[in-house]
Order: C-alpha cells, then sequence, then structure tokens
C-alpha cells in the first residue's frame, strides 16, 4: 500500500495536477474571500471563516473528481493496472494507496488556507476574537467531506475506463451526496430528518459549530468504508 | 519451479477462449506458446498470473495454486504483459524501483539491483530518460527489466518482439535466452523463427485447444513432404518432371523456377540433376528447402479454421 501511496503521490506532484489544484483552489478560496465584495471578510466585518467552509465544499466537487478521474479510468485504458494487480499487492492495498493519495493531495491544498485563519485572528478587534473552536471543527468537517468525495471520485473512475465520464460521474455524485439528500429531505414528512441526516451537509454542519460529535465523525468513515469497499468489489469483478 | 496447467477452460460469457489444456513446463525450459490470433494465448497467460480465474481446471506453480496463493505466487513471478503497460510519466529508474518495492526488495538492495538490471536488458544508454521518451523498442526492454527486476523463478512474456526491428528483436531473444538458464519461462509469439531460435519445446494452441507439445527438433520431423525448388534457363515440361521419380506434384514459381515436393525421405536432387543432363537443360538452381516450423503451424492450426 505505501509503495502505490508513494507512486501515486509522486505522480501527482510530478505532474502538473498537484499544483493546478492546489493552484486553482486556493486561487478561487482566495478571491471568495478577500477580494469579491459579496462575500469577502473584509466588507462583511465580522472576524470569521464563513466563505471558506462554505465555499470549499462546492470547489471540493469539481477539483476532488479532476483528481482522481484518472486513478483508475487511466490505468485501465493503458493496461497498467493488469500490470500493478499481477504484482504481490491486493487488491485493497491498490485501493487504498490510491485513495490515500488523493486525500493527502487534499491536504496539501488546504494547508496553506491556515493563512486566513491568522490573518482573520489578526485582524480581529480585540485581536484573536475568532471562534477558533468553531474554525477547527470546520477544518476537521471539510478534511472529512474531502475524504468522502476522494472515495466517490475513485469509484468513478473504477467504473470507466473512460477520464470524462469518471469525472462527470464523480461529481454529479459528489453534489447528489454532499447536498442532494439535503434538498430531497423538504419533500418527506415525518422522514425528513432521516432523508437529511444521510447527506453529507447535515453532519458538516453539525461540525461546523465546533462539536465534534462522534456520530458526525463515524458517519464519515463509513461512508467512504462503503465507497472504497463497492471501490475493491468493482476491482475485483474481473475476478467473477 | 515449475508450472503445471491442468483441463484448463475459459470462457468469456458464451465464447470459450481456452478448452481443456493442460501442460507443464519444468524449471529450465523455455516454452514457446505458438498460435494464431485469439487462438487464446493472452487468456491462459492471464490466467497463469492469477489476474483472471479460470472456469475451470488449476494451474499450480511450484505446488501452489494460483486462485488460492495469489499473493504468494506473483512475488514469484515475472510477466510481461501483451502491448507492454507502463506508467509513461514516470522515469526509469523511478519505475524500476517502484516495481521493485512492490516485490519487497529493500532500498539498498535496490541500489545495486537496478544498475544490473538496466545493464542486462541493454537500457544503459536510455536510463536517465523518462518512458514516454524512449523508443519502442527501449519501452520493451524497460517491461522486461520490470519483469526481472525481483529474479523471478517463473517468466510469463506475452509477445515479447512484436513491433521491434529485426535488430532489437536479436537483441532481446538473446536476452531472454541468457536470463532464462535456471528459470521457467514461457512466452507466446506468433512467429516461428523465433520459436526455432530460442525454445527447447513448443506448445501450439488454435482455437483454445492445443494441437502440439513436443521439442522443436521432434515437430520439425513431422513435416510429411520435403521440397526442392528448381531454376531452369527458360521453360520446362511440367509433365517431365512430374515424371521423376518421387515427385508428387509441381508448382510453377514463375517462368523457370519450380517447386517440386515428394515424400519424406526423397532426395530429388539428383533426379533433377540427371534430368537436366539428359534433355540438356542448363539447370542453374538446385535447392532443397529447410523444413520450416511454419508449414507445420500452418497444417496444424488451419485444420479447423475456416480461411
Amino acid at each position: 500500500m505505501i509503495q502505490v501511496f508513494a507512486k501515486e503521490f509522486n505522480s501527482f506532484l510530478n505532474s502538473l495536477i498537484a499544483y493546478i489544484v492546489i493552484g486553482a483552489f486556493l486561487t478561487g478560496i482566495c478571491l471568495l474571500m478577500w477580494v469579491f465584495p459579496e462575500t469577502s471578510v473584509l466588507d462583511y466585518g465580522f472576524a470569521d471563516l464563513d466563505t471558506l467552509f462554505s465555499m470549499g465544499p462546492y470547489v471540493f466537487i469539481f477539483l476532488i473528481p479532476a483528481i482522481t478521474m484518472k486513478s483508475f479510468a487511466e490505468e485501465k485504458k493503458m493496461g497498467t493496472l493488469e500490470l500493478l494487480l499481477t504484482k504481490p499487492l491486493s487488491d485493497w492495498s491498490v485501493v487504498l494507496g490510491k485513495f490515500l493519495a488523493t486525500w493527502a493531495l487534499v491536504f496539501l491544498a488546504l494547508i496553506p488556507t491556515v493563512i486566513y485563519y491568522y490573518s482573520v485572528y489578526r485582524l480581529g478587534n480585540p485581536v484573536g476574537n475568532i471562534d477558533s473552536a468553531g474554525v477547527m471543527g470546520s477544518y476537521i468537517g471539510l478534511a472529512l467531506l474531502a475524504m468522502v468525495f476522494c472515495a466517490i471520485g475513485l469509484l468513478a473512475s473504477s467504473l470507466t475506463a473512460n477520464q470524462i465520464v469518471s469525472f462527470i460521474l464523480a461529481a454529479f455524485l459528489c453534489f447528489i451526496v454532499y447536498m442532494g439528500f439535503d434538498s430531497l429531505s423538504s419533500f418527506g414528512g415525518n422522514s425528513a430528518l432521516a432523508v437529511k441526516q444521510v447527506g453529507i451537509l447535515y453532519h458538516y454542519e453539525s461540525l461546523s459549530k465546533g462539536l465534534i460529535d462522534s456520530r458526525d465523525v463515524i458517519y464519515f468513515f463509513s461512508v467512504t468504508g462503503f465507497i472504497l469497499l463497492t471501490t475493491k468489489v468493482v476491482i475485483s469483478s474481473r475476478q467473477w | 519451479m515449475s508450472l503445471y496447467v491442468s483441463h484448463l477452460t475459459k470462457l468469456y460469457g458464451q465464447q470459450k477462449a481456452v478448452n481443456n489444456i493442460s501442460f507443464s513446463i519444468e524449471k529450465g525450459e523455455i516454452v514457446g506458446f505458438l498460435g494464431p490470433n485469439g487462438a487464446g494465448k493472452s487468456t491462459t497467460m492471464k490466467v497463469a498470473t492469477g489476474y483472471l480465474p479460470p472456469t475451470s481446471g488449476t494451474v499450480q506453480v511450484n505446488g501452489l495454486d494460483v486462485t488460492t496463493h495469489s499473493l504468494k505466487i506473483r512475488k514469484m513471478m515475472g510477466y510481461l504483459p501483451e502491448h507492454n503497460p507502463l506508467y509513461l510519466d514516470m522515469f526509469v529508474h523511478e519505475y524500476l524501483h517502484f516495481v521493485g518495492k512492490v516485490f519487497g526488495i529493500s532500498s539498498t538492495n535496490l541500489k545495486t539491483r537496478i544498475p544490473e538490471i538496466i545493464g542486462l536488458c541493454g537500457l544503459g544508454r536510455e536510463q536517465n530518460k523518462k518512458i514516454e521518451e524512449l523508443s519502442k523498442g527501449y519501452r520493451q526492454r524497460v517491461g522486461l527489466a520490470q519483469a526481472l527486476i525481483h529474479n523471478p523463478d517463473v517468466l510469463i512474456l506475452d509477445e515479447p518482439t512484436t513491433g521491434l526491428d529485426p535488430n532489437q528483436i536479436l537483441e532481446i531473444r538473446k536476452l531472454i535466452k541468457e536470463i532464462s538458464r535456471d528459470k521457467t519461462v514461457i512466452f507466446s509469439t506468433h512467429i516461428m523463427q523465433e520459436v526455432q531460435a530460442i525454445c527447447d519445446r513448443v506448445i501450439v494452441i488454435n482455437q483454445g485447444e492445443i494441437v502440439a507439445d513436443d521439442k522443436v527438433a521432434n515437430l520439425l520431423k513431422r513435416q510429411s513432404h520435403v521440397f526442392v525448388v528448381v531454376e531452369f534457363e527458360g521453360e520446362v515440361n511440367e509433365s517431365e518432371l512430374l515424371a521423376l521419380d518421387g515427385v508428387e506434384k509441381v508448382t510453377c514459381i514463375q517462368k523457370g523456377l519450380y517447386r517440386l515436393a515428394a515424400r519424406e525421405g526423397a532426395d530429388l536432387r539428383q533426379e533433377v540433376f540427371r534430368l537436366a543432363a539428359d534433355k540438356n537443360l542448363s539447370l542453374i538452381g538446385l535447392r532443397q528447402e529447410e523444413n520450416s516450423l511454419e508449414e507445420i503451424f500452418r497444417s496444424l492450426t488451419a485444420k479447423d479454421t475456416v480461411a
């Protein structure tokens, strides 16, 4: 698994992918936070990072599928998947290695945003007037959300040998899982809350309040686990 | 170390890719796996590497079943898939390092092993390039290098020489022959000369079934006819040639050039020479054709195929 992780992560860093993803994410978020007047913290007048955490998931819906779209689709097309799966690597280690590499890349994109936190912290009046616990919880929420998106992206990539199909499928699924259930819940009378809880948004918002509820954390890990298991089954399906 | 395939059948949906084939290969043997396109060569190899499961039957490597001990077997196997897939965006060293690591070779050992394998596969000149910058022949060598890096006991090569120029083919053949002294090697091809050049034994497969499994020399003896090509200055009456003792068939290749077929064991050359002397014909060429595997291959695989 470590070998696959290292190979994938290096291939992100050795190609333009990592820099484009990080650059696009940071530029987009930076513009929204500091420049565009509708969402700018400076014009808003309150010391918080809401813009980052409310817009971040939407940027991820496009960026993460862009990172993951090649992971299995390209290997299938090039035939390297056969090479990889005839090496002494279990299917799980291939799936997990790729998954962790993409997640690590998303972390890499998130780290520089700590500067935003520091800036707002310094700009607060008095200095440090920011809900640090809320920011912390939101960071954890964003990282967990990225984890689910990475898993969805891998699943979409494992289903096809065409990268464009993989990208669109992943973006669509991320969108549905992120806010589709939330929107659907407005239909359901009694089961509205249950439907809402299936989606990510409910748990993400709950974490953003700064309360790390184990139920939310378990939700994110179990959804990721389920999607990765499905991916592994898809990869292993050649054996049927 | 050896490879046993017994009663292997592989279905793709309704289509029988491989139908109940059995063979075994012992250590130190180089076996050529021969067959027309779509005969089931690659499928057999994919099953042997554990990439695809057999529909029925078993494949054993050194007594271990490939479906149940897949990871263990993959460790002692080197596999070069058809079309030689590679990670084009990696450097040669980086790629070999990755593959070495996957096989559990430590970084310190790899420091000596990678230059060694690069030398062995003749990659020296191109070793600092990205794989995508390499020509087809060098990519093929990288493919071989990754299959050999962990010094495997069993080597499975699926069409290792397709698309190479004649010099490269010779070099790759030499390489396979060199490295295979203490290994079990099976490689597929549809080039006959290749089999003749490097194999001890040949397995011919057609439409998923084994049609011949024999030493190359034995297979060559199977040919039922010998052929003599004669060339005269000017045309000769074909019936005169046909009247010669032992001649069964005469085909005119071009004006004055004939190919005579005779039963095995007969030597037509003397007869032809005598005829030329008697009739005062000027004989300018006389050559007995070497038995060719190609003929045998054709006769073995053409039986059931609709031409």
